[in-house]
């Protein structure tokens, strides 16, 4: 008995011994990335996760960074935010990764907060809200707009064309509920005053309800429909059907194909606020921008055969930045690392033209996002 | 003596302790303490969900509903509004859900299987949907952030010493259960489960043992969602919600019900699992069911009372 224990300690030993000599051996630079891959905000983390794995590879098929291969270290959290902070604190303690780049949505990003601000790694989220940026935390960066700019945005262009009045509705997921209120905030600045504000459910499939209240409310010069899945496809939908002939602005939570598909010729004239990369060879060759999004959307669609989307691109900037970052920094040295993203400036990427500061970890202005309008099925650019 | 060592109440409780004890030796960073935290959380309410559904006899559906109340209303009442002493506020909480679950028990517990079923999961999503929706107070599906928790002024700092809390709290909830199910009110819980009627026969208050123990259950899921709030600083609605209370109940089906430390095994065994298994990437959600559908279909009764029957088998 004795000896089958000691034994077994034995083993136990050495195969700890084992792995830890592993990790020392290895001489890589580690990227660690947690995802929502699957789950209700796979839409999110799965073109996140094709691009990171893409980016990695090439990295590395072209001699690697600093002389070193770079490694992906992944993990999906299903969009649960309690999965999320476990698997972040195995990329901090068990991985050791130099650099986390991933949280696909604002939830799982805002509860890893608090562990890689106490763990000192710097981190670039791929998430919308504002709240992960302001206030600025030290170590914590974001490439996604913010949803106060998407609203500033549309509100912008509503103000242009002599609107008024503005009916909101918007979902009650963490996208649409965060959308409503910075809305809600920021409307009084473009002179519109909010007259209807419905909300739905994000299982729910019919807004019918909803809307015959906003046509029934008088004076309404446009609908603002705040959300992301299928609810925005279902609200378009169901404004054709109901034959409301006022405009209609989405959020940019429907910047992808598949809503054009969802809401079929419902969507056309629908209005919303995207990134360059939408509209890609459509933007005039003067803009900075263009060649950056052509050749990913070019080499996306060529590795994966599908239509590429925003998303995608927030982890193609957020990679991108990680890399200048380690490359003008020399090394992989956490403080170094973090200063060189901080000091990032004029970066091109999908989203816009990137200058982060102390004060900005987001760097993004409102000039990064472009109205769009659906036009036969396809995006086209508001001047 | 070896009578005594081979009985739950002793030898069980005697090997997890040890089992507790020797563990940390094994540990190489912060991540492996985390990982067993999670085991230690999940099997404490995993226990108490086993009372009910495993001795008692009753389904529930809703226990992290329980669970999410205990860790808002701790992260809520500790925060910044109300400033109050974490101790306070978990006891408040826990008594807060007794309250809940004794008023909804009238109602709830006058139905049977998949009934109660359903009416235990509709009271849970009630609890995941306010949660979800009344962000003036929750923060919404964003979550919110919770105070350090802090006890007599002392406060446990790092996963390592957060280990030993929720070790000593598991081990003090399989001594309290073990001792419940072997007293008179064990007996008459699994009376009520054998038959509720041959249980009236017999002089047993059906009504009331059904009760009690829902309402000691909820407590206790409560409490440990305070601690786990405390622990982990940060709540979001996941926690209150369906998947959640499936995760708890799939705990103490595959463990064995009825079994202590069946609970205990499907706690290590589902937060382990899907650990060791992300490597697999894709693969990752069908081995995981797979090996759930094949463990139900050749253990019926769950892991440990099947081998424990095999086991003893094999002595006699």
């Amino acid at each position: 008995m004795l000896k089958r224990v000691a034994i077994k300690g034995a083993m136990a030993l050495a195969v700890s011994a084992a792995l830890i000599s592993g990790v020392q051996a290895a001489d890589t630079i580690k990227i660690g990335s947690f995802l929502a891959v699957t789950g209700p905000a796979s839409f999110l983390g799965d073109p996140e996760l094709k691009t990171l794995q893409m980016y990695v590879d090439k990295i590395n098929a072209e001699g690697g960074l600093l002389g070193k291969q770079v490694e992906l270290v992944h993990y999906d959290t299903a969009g649960n935010a309690q999965k999320a902070r476990t698997f972040v604190k195995r990329l901090i303690e068990s991985d050791n990764v130099d650099l986390i780049v991933g949280g696909s949505t604002s939830g799982a990003t805002l509860a890893v907060i608090p562990l890689v601000e106490s763990a000192k790694v710097p981190f670039i989220s791929l998430a919308g809200a504002v709240a992960i940026v302001d206030p600025v935390k030290k170590w914590v960066f974001k490439t996604p707009h913010t949803d106060r700019m998407a609203a500033e945005k549309i509100f912008e262009d509503m103000k242009s064309r002599g609107f008024k009045k503005v009916a909101l509705i918007s979902g009650t997921g963490g996208f649409g509920r965060s959308g409503r209120a910075q809305a809600t905030q920021v409307i009084g600045k473009y002179g519109l005053e909010l007259v209807a504000d419905e909300t739905y459910g994000p299982k729910d499939t019919d807004m019918t309800a909803q809307l015959t209240k906003i046509k029934s409310t008088a004076g309404v010069d446009a609908i603002l429909n705040f959300g992301f899945g299928q609810g925005p496809a279902i609200v378009t939908k169901n404004y054709k059907q109901l034959g409301i002939d006022l405009p209609l602005y989405q959020s940019h939570g429907v910047a992808s194909k598949k809503f054009i598909e969802l809401a079929g010729n419902a969507s056309e004239g629908v209005r919303l606020p995207a990134a360059a990369l939408l509209l890609a060879e459509q933007l005039p060759d003067s803009s900075a921008q263009k060649p950056v999004v052509v050749k990913y959307k070019t080499e996306y669609e060529q590795k994966y055969n599908s239509e590429v989307s925003t998303f995608g691109g927030h982890a193609y900037d957020g990679l991108m930045l990680a890399v200048n970052a380690i490359k003008k920094a020399g090394s992989t040295d956490k403080e170094k690392v973090r200063a060189a993203i901080e000091s990032t400036k004029n970066y091109v990427g999908t989203g816009g033209v990137v200058n982060m500061s102390a004060e900005d970890h987001l760097g993004l202005d409102l000039s990064a996002f472009k109205i769009l309008e659906i036009r036969n099925g396809d995006w086209t650019l508001v001047k | 003596m070896f009578e005594k060592l081979n009985s739950p109440r002793t030898g069980g409780l005697l090997a997890l302790i040890l089992a507790v004890l020797i563990l940390p030796l094994f540990f190489q960073n912060t991540f492996h303490y985390d990982v067993a935290i999670h085991v230690a959380i999940s099997a404490t309410v995993a226990i108490s969900l086993n009372l009910l559904v495993g001795y008692a006899g009753q389904i529930s559906l809703g226990h992290a509903g329980f669970f999410g109340v205990g860790a808002y209303s701790s992260a809520i009442l500790t925060g910044w509004d109300f400033g109050w002493s974490p101790i306070t506020a978990m006891l408040v909480a826990s008594l807060a859900v007794g309250v809940l679950a004794l008023v909804v028990s009238g109602p709830i517990l006058r139905l049977k299987g998949h009934y109660l079923a359903m009416a235990t999961l509709g009271l849970g999503i009630i609890i995941a949907i306010v949660i979800t929706t009344e962000d003036w107070l929750t923060g919404g599906p964003d979550g919110l952030s919770v105070e350090p928790l802090t006890i007599f002024g002392l406060s446990p700092q790092g996963e390592a010493q957060w280990y030993w809390v929720f070790c000593v709290v598991l081990i003090a909830s399989v001594w309290l259960s073990l001792n419940l199910i072997d007293s008179p009110v064990g007996r008459a819980m699994r009376a009520v489960h054998g038959s509720e009627v041959a249980a009236q026969v017999a002089g047993v208050d059906t009504t009331y043992f059904k009760t009690l123990i829902f309402v000691m259950s909820a407590m206790f899921a409560s409490l440990m969602g305070s601690l786990s709030a405390h622990y982990s600083g940060f709540v979001t609605p996941d926690i209150a919600g369906f998947h959640h209370s499936i995760e708890l109940i799939t705990m103490v089906v595959l463990g064995g019900m009825a079994s202590v430390f069946g609970a205990i095994t499907g706690a290590v065994i589902l937060t382990l699992l899907p650990q060791m298994l992300t490597g697999l990437e894709d693969w990752e959600m069908v081995i995981f069911g797979l090996i759930l559908m094949l463990t139900m279909i050749f253990m019926p009764k769950g892991l440990v009372p099947t081998l424990l029957t095999k086991f003893r088998r094999g002595e006699a």
